[in-house]
C-alpha cells in the first residue's frame, strides 16, 4: 500500500476506494481505436502486407475492431488472426494451469509481412515477451509492431509499443479491467481501475483482470 | 491435477479441459516449428515394464515438442531385469528429481501403487487388465473430431473386454461425457465383475454384435484380442472369434447401411483378420490412423496440465 500512497492515482480521493472508476468510455474507445487505426496505416504508408494479430482474449476483440476500421477507411481487407501466447508465457510455474486459447493465423501466413500484435493492456511486458516468442515458430515477418488500448506503465521487460489507445499511469495495487461488447457480458465498452491486487508481488497477471 | 491414473479421476470438465487443450496442441503439430518451450527444464521419465510402440513413443515425442527432457526406460534393460524390486526402481528414479513417471505395467494397480512412493507426478500409461486413461481420452478425442460431441452418441465396444485396459478406460470416459455404451463381448470374455458396474454406470451388456451393429451405433470401438494375456479356453479357435465377434466385411456393409456415418476406432496393434477385417481397418471411416495421430495432441495436453502449473495447489 506504501506504493499506492507514494504514487496517488487521479481521483484517490473517490469516496468509495476499491469501487471501479471508468476512465474509458465506449466512446473514448471508441475514438482510441480509429486513431490507432489511422496511425497503422500513416506508419505502414497503405494497408499492404499488414497482418492484425490479437492476443486472446480481448485482443482479438480490438484487431478484429482494428481491421473493419482499416476496411472502411482504406477500403482495405486486412488479414486478422489470434495468437494465443499461453504456452510461452515465463510465469506457468507460479500460476493454476491455464487451459490454452487457439491460435489462428490468417493462410497468408506471417512471412515477410507487417505484422501489429494487438493486446488490450500493455504492463509488465512478459505477454508481448511471449507472443514474440510465439510469433518467431510461426514464420519470419518483414516487422513486428505493438498496438494496445491501455499502457499502463511498469514495464520489466525492454519493450515497448508502437500505438497506444491511452497512456494511464498506475501503481502496482490497482487493477485495470478493460470490457468490450462482444468479449464481455457488456452492452458499452470501457477501461476501469479498481484497488486491489491481483496476486501478491506478481504484477503481471496477464489475461486475467490487470 | 498431481496424478493420472484413473479415467475415473476426471470430472467432466476435466476432460472438456485435456481434449480442448489437446485440440490446440494438435493444431501446433501441423506447423513448421512443433516446439513449444512450455516444459523447459522439466524430466519426463518413460518407465515401460510392457512392450509399446504406440503409446511410448507418443509420450516421448509430446515430453520433447514442450521441451522437456524424456528419458526412456524399459523394464528388459533396466536393474528390473537384475531382480530389483519396483519399489527400489521408481524410488532410485524419484531420487534424480524427476518431474513425471510415465509407466506402463503388467500388474494391475501398478501406478497406484507407485503414486503413493514417489514424489514426481505419475501417469498410467497402463496398468495390467485395469485401466490405460490416456487411450481413452485420445479416443474420444478422435471421434469427436470426426463426429462432434459424444454426448448421447452410440458407442459400442467389442471384443476381449476382460483383458482390457482399453475398453475399462473407454467406457468410464466416454459414460462420463455422456455417450450412451454398449459393451459387446463372448460370455467367456465378459469380466466376472462387470454387472455392478454396468448397473451402476449404465453400461449395455450383450453377445449379439449382429444387432448392435443393426441397430446403427456411431461408433464401432474394436478391442485387441490379446493373446498374451490369454491362458487358452476363452474362445475354441481363432476363426470362431472372427465368426462371433470379428468386424469382417460382412458385419462392416451391415453397421454401413444401418449407419452411414458410423466410424470405427481400434487401439491398435490390429490383428488383422482376426477381431478386425482389413476391410474395416483401412475403410474411411476407420479412424486407426487418426487415432495414432492424435496421441501426441493427447498426451502433450495431459502432460501440460500435470506440469506446467503452480506445485501446490491453489
Amino acid at each position: 500500500m506504501t506504493r499506492a500512497d507514494e504514487h496517488p492515482p487521479a481521483g484517490a480521493d473517490d469516496p468509495a476506494p476499491g469501487a471501479p472508476r471508468t476512465v474509458m468510455s465506449g466512446a473514448d474507445v471508441a475514438r482510441a481505436l480509429r486513431r490507432i487505426a489511422h496511425e497503422v496505416v500513416e506508419h505502414n504508408k497503405g494497408a499492404d502486407d499488414l497482418v492484425l494479430l490479437g492476443v486472446p482474449t480481448r485482443g482479438v476483440e480490438l484487431a478484429r475492431r482494428l481491421a473493419a476500421l482499416l476496411l472502411d477507411m482504406e477500403g482495405a481487407t486486412v488479414p486478422v488472426g489470434e495468437l494465443d501466447i499461453t504456452m510461452f508465457r515465463d510465469d506457468l510455474r507460479s500460476q493454476p494451469t491455464r487451459a490454452p486459447m487457439p491460435t489462428r493465423i490468417p493462410s497468408e501466413g506471417v512471412d515477410d509481412r507487417v505484422v501489429v500484435l494487438v493486446d488490450d493492456v500493455l504492463y509488465s511486458g512478459r505477454t508481448i515477451r511471449a507472443a514474440l516468442d510465439a510469433l518467431a515458430d510461426l514464420g519470419r515477418p518483414r516487422a513486428v509492431r505493438l498496438a494496445v488500448l491501455v499502457d499502463r506503465g511498469h514495464r520489466e521487460l525492454p519493450i515497448r509499443a508502437d500505438h497506444v489507445g491511452k497512456n494511464l499511469p498506475t501503481s502496482h495495487t490497482e487493477r485495470v479491467m478493460v470490457r468490450l461488447d462482444g468479449v464481455d457480458e457488456v452492452t458499452e465498452d470501457s477501461v476501469s481501475i479498481a484497488l486491489g491486487e491481483t496476486r501478491a508481488g506478481r504484477p503481471s497477471t496477464p489475461g486475467g483482470p490487470r | 491435477m498431481r496424478h493420472l491414473l484413473s479415467s475415473a479421476d476426471l470430472s467432466r470438465d476435466d476432460v472438456r479441459m485435456l481434449l480442448a487443450t489437446a485440440a490446440e496442441m494438435h493444431e501446433v503439430q501441423r506447423r513448421d516449428v512443433k516446439k513449444l518451450p512450455t516444459l523447459r527444464g522439466r524430466t519426463v521419465i518413460n518407465l515401460f515394464f510392457e512392450d509399446s510402440t504406440r503409446t511410448r513413443s507418443s509420450f516421448e515425442i509430446a515430453g520433447k515438442w514442450m521441451s522437456a527432457d524424456t528419458i526412456n526406460i524399459t523394464g528388459k534393460g533396466s536393474s528390473a531385469s537384475k531382480g530389483e524390486s519396483l519399489r527400489d526402481t521408481v524410488r532410485t528414479i524419484d531420487a534424480m528429481a524427476v518431474d513425471c513417471l510415465v509407466m506402463r505395467h503388467g500388474a494391475s494397480g501398478a501406478a497406484h501403487q507407485v503414486a503413493q512412493w514417489v514424489d514426481a507426478s505419475v501417469v498410467n500409461a497402463g496398468d495390467g487388465t485395469h485401466e490405460h486413461p490416456t487411450q481413452a481420452l485420445l479416443d474420444a478425442y478422435t471421434v469427436e473430431q470426426r463426429i462432434g460431441d459424444l454426448a448421447g452418441r452410440r458407442v459400442a465396444i467389442v471384443g476381449d473386454l476382460t483383458h482390457s485396459r482399453v475398453f475399462r478406460s473407454n467406457a468410464i470416459t466416454l459414460r462420463t461425457l455422456g455417450a450412451d455404451v454398449t459393451c459387446v463381448a463372448p460370455p467367456t470374455l465378459m469380466p466376472s465383475g462387470i454387472r455392478p458396474w454396468a448397473q451402476a454406470d449404465g453400461l449395455h451388456l450383450t453377445d449379439d454384435l449382429d444387432a448392435v451393429l443393426a441397430s446403427g451405433p456411431d461408433v464401432v470401438m474394436m478391442l485387441r484380442v490379446q493373446r498374451e494375456r490369454m491362458s487358452g479356453g476363452f474362445f475354441p479357435t481363432p476363426r470362431e472369434y472372427t465368426v462371433g465377434f470379428g468386424l469382417t466385411r460382412d458385419r462392416l456393409r451391415a453397421l454401413t447401411d444401418a449407419n452411414p456415418e458410423a466410424v470405427i476406432c481400434h487401439p491398435g496393434p490390429m490383428n488383422r483378420g482376426l477381431e478386425i477385417s482389413a476391410d474395416a481397418a483401412d475403410a474411411a471411416r476407420s479412424l486407426v490412423l487418426d487415432q495414432v495421430s492424435a496421441g501426441v495432441a493427447v498426451r502433450m495436453a495431459v502432460l501440460y496440465h500435470l506440469l506446467a502449473g503452480e506445485e501446490v495447489a491453489a
